[in-house]
């Protein structure tokens, strides 16, 4: 089964997000019967950060929405964020994830429809890691440690947005690797030769998968 | 516009999640899960950054308190950082939406950079 495959995509029984949501419900029976005061707490919790991610919901929604209306914008985003995008992809990766307002659970739509159209992992995964600079409150982390402090860690965290954007892809791309026991770990290790006749074929003609 | 109306009740248990562990963040930091030298205790606030969920701000005011309480700006760093970056909460949502090993691999990354930014940033900041 390919782990990358979104969850919920097979179409028997019931999806896994349902499951998890009934899980997380009984989970919430379970600590009621505890402790009812810890329950009512965390319940209260819950429905304070669902009102706070509602409105970017919305707006997520709309985007895709619009998106859907307008064909061809998404087919475009791909192509800026895709294999070939270079510079121009990092820079609109870090600086949309920099931009990005409010909590991230909506934006994992809007990523998986761009993953689908074709950007770069490395650019999601930089996307989300830049998102961790938050401009508003950048003034109230001054205010605490310091403007340099604060100057310092927001401007590591936006370089390195780029390392860890591309290591993460190198570590996420092995899936086309043969079977070999070792298909995550050993990056380094020249491949066997292939025992599939079809994948033997491929290598012959100059496909063959090079240790990356 | 399915793959968002699916991604809906993950979201949701998510948040019920987070809701149920928000209380127990600070309770973990007052347990004495720091205090163990530099390694260990950037290791443990890490660890902690990753579990919690929330507004930076409120990293922000733990961090002080952890600061207040003697613990050094290396570790106060990787916590902070480890607050935003990464989201073992949020991973039910990233797995389904973009793939589990993508999310995996992004929040273990996440993890260990945010020793390397905590570092730099301190690092950084002596030369000042």
């Amino acid at each position: 089964m390919d782990s990358n495959a979104p969850e919920g995509t097979d179409k028997r029984g019931i999806p896994g997000g349902w499951l998890f949501l009934g899980g997380m419900l009984l989970l919430y029976l379970v600590v009621y019967a505890l402790s009812p005061q810890y329950a009512l707490g965390a319940f209260a919790h819950f429905l304070e950060m669902t009102q706070d991610i509602l409105p970017i919901l919305l707006f997520v929604f709309l985007l895709l929405w619009a998106f859907d209306l307008v064909s061809g914008i998404q087919e475009r985003l791909g192509q800026l964020s895709g294999e070939g995008s270079g510079l121009k992809g990092w820079l609109l990766a870090i600086g949309g994830g920099i931009l990005s307002h409010g909590p991230v659970y909506p934006w994992y739509s809007l990523l998986q429809h761009l993953q689908a159209r074709g950007t770069r992992p490395a650019l999601i995964a930089a996307f989300l890691y830049a998102r961790s600079i938050k401009l508003p409150w950048l003034p109230l982390m001054a205010h605490y440690f310091g403007l340099g402090y604060m100057l310092l860690l927001t401007l590591w965290i936006a370089v390195l947005s780029i390392p860890h954007g591309w290591l993460v892809e190198r570590l996420t791309s092995q899936k086309s690797r043969p079977e070999s026991g070792c298909r995550q770990f050993c990056v380094a290790w020249p491949r066997p030769p292939s025992t599939d006749r079809r994948q033997r074929q491929r290598q012959q003609q100059g496909h063959g998968h090079e240790p990356r | 516009m399915r793959s968002f109306l699916r991604l809906l009740p993950v979201l949701a248990g998510v948040l019920l999640l987070a809701g149920l562990l928000v209380d127990l963040i600070p309770q973990l930091i007052h347990m004495g899960v720091l205090g163990h030298g530099r390694i260990t205790d950037m290791l443990g606030a890490d660890l902690i950054g990753s579990l919690a969920t929330g507004q930076p701000v409120v990293s922000y005011l733990l961090a002080g308190e952890l600061r207040k309480s003697g613990v050094d700006l290396y570790s106060v760093s990787a916590f902070i950082v480890a607050w935003v970056t990464v989201g073992v909460i949020t991973l039910p949502v990233e797995g389904a939406a973009l793939g589990w090993r993508f999310a995996l691999w992004r929040n273990l990354v996440a993890f260990l950079f945010a020793m390397l930014i905590a570092w730099l940033t301190v690092t950084t900041l002596g030369w000042l």
